[in-house]
């Protein structure tokens, strides 16, 4: 099973990696969806390793904690894109001054 | 089995994230990783959560982000100007960092011996899941219910747009075409409808106006803007060859027919009539 978390721990760092370099925010939304993914995978992987359905049922609960998530965070970019006309994540950034 | 060969897929798509330039593509990449993610959750004993992954990620969010960055528009890619100076470098090496203390770390680790869902899935992985749902965790999922209640208001309201002006109804609407008329001269009436000519009926060619120049205004805008509107001498020179065809002479028709090349393929077709007369 140790390939599993290794796997999960690779694209939970590829996600990371992608929340800190790419500038547009629905591709950083979408990065943070792969690293809900790689944890879910991790949880699932444990769930068979352990024999008990806990660890899929959080994953189950991560899912769904993952699509409120992106409908209110798509919302704020969809807000943010009719006010500033841009969805880069450089681009909001009136709270620094 | 189904491991190794949809992990190397997966972590390639991923990493195909960072590099895209295109968000589309990286949302399509997003697709290829859940959809491998479900399979392997199938093959990890847990069916409940493979049709759920597919449903609820490949289905709804997927398809959430891609209505999003529709209405955002397509060509939203990233700025290559960084704010903060080295950030990217320093964001990769983190990365990096962070991955090899992941990797190292569970190479470390022993699981030891699988345990399995068979004796969890013994009546079933769906059934088994509800017992425990509605059981141990009932309460996070009732709470659950509150948070997606919570999410659909919030997305409501923040999406909603309130109007700084009110609709404009047809008496308005009328009472401002007659204005246009009075001040400018613009005909209050519907634009005239393109191709209303002899021989064509295509959408890219303009009405002609009763002195035989051509009514701009007939055309789509877009055919206009992209270029690929007929011109009126070149349907003029058509009318001549008709009227060359009927015996008609030619010396009536206003002179429009010097540029005969221009017709594209509408000329091409003329001449081949003629031949064939």
């Amino acid at each position: 099973m140790n390939e599993y978390i290794v796997l999960s721990a690779i694209l939970f760092t590829i996600g990371c990696i992608g929340v800190l370099t790419r500038r547009n925010a629905i591709v950083v939304f979408m990065c943070v969806e792969l690293m809900l993914n790689a944890c879910n995978l991790a949880l699932v992987t444990f769930a068979k390793q352990h024999g008990n359905l806990d660890g899929q049922v959080a994953a189950f609960f991560v899912m769904v904690v993952a699509a409120a998530e992106v409908v209110v965070g798509l919302a704020i970019i969809m807000t943010i894109f009719r006010t500033r006309r841009s969805a880069s994540v450089d681009d909001a950034s009136l709270l620094k001054y | 089995m189904a491991f190794w060969i949809l992990a190397p897929i997966m972590v390639a798509a991923a990493l195909g994230i960072l590099f895209v330039r295109k968000a589309v593509h990286a949302a399509l990449l997003l697709a290829v990783v859940m959809i491998s993610l479900a399979v392997l959750y199938a093959v990890l004993d847990a069916p409940f959560l493979f049709a759920v992954q597919i449903i609820v990620y490949t289905g709804a969010i997927l398809m959430l982000f891609l209505f999003v960055l529709m209405l955002v528009g397509v060509d939203a890619s990233d700025s290559v100007v960084e704010t903060i100076r080295g950030q990217r470098a320093m964001a990769i090496v983190a990365g990096l960092l962070l991955g090899g203390v992941l990797v190292t770390a569970l190479g470390q680790i022993t699981l030891g011996a699988v345990v399995g869902l068979d004796d969890a899935n013994a009546g079933g992985n769906v059934q088994a899941l509800a017992n425990i749902l509605f059981s141990k965790y009932v309460f996070a999922f009732e709470t659950t219910s509150a948070l997606l209640i919570t999410a659909a208001l919030g997305a409501m309201v923040l999406a909603h747009r309130e109007r700084s002006t009110p609709k404009a109804g047809q008496a308005e609407l009328a009472a401002q075409r007659m204005r246009d008329y009075a001040t400018s001269g613009k005909h209050p009436g519907p634009l005239p409808s393109p191709g209303v000519f002899a021989r064509h009926n295509a959408v890219d060619t303009a009405a002609l106006l009763p002195d035989g120049t051509a009514a701009e205004s007939s055309v789509s805008r877009v055919l206009a803007a992209r270029g690929t509107v007929r011109s009126a001498p070149a349907l003029a020179d058509d009318v001549e060859v008709v009227q060359r065809q009927l015996g008609i002479s030619a010396g009536s028709v206003t002179g429009a027919a010097d540029t005969p090349e221009g017709g594209g393929k509408r000329g091409t077709t003329a001449h081949s009539e003629e031949e064939g007369s």
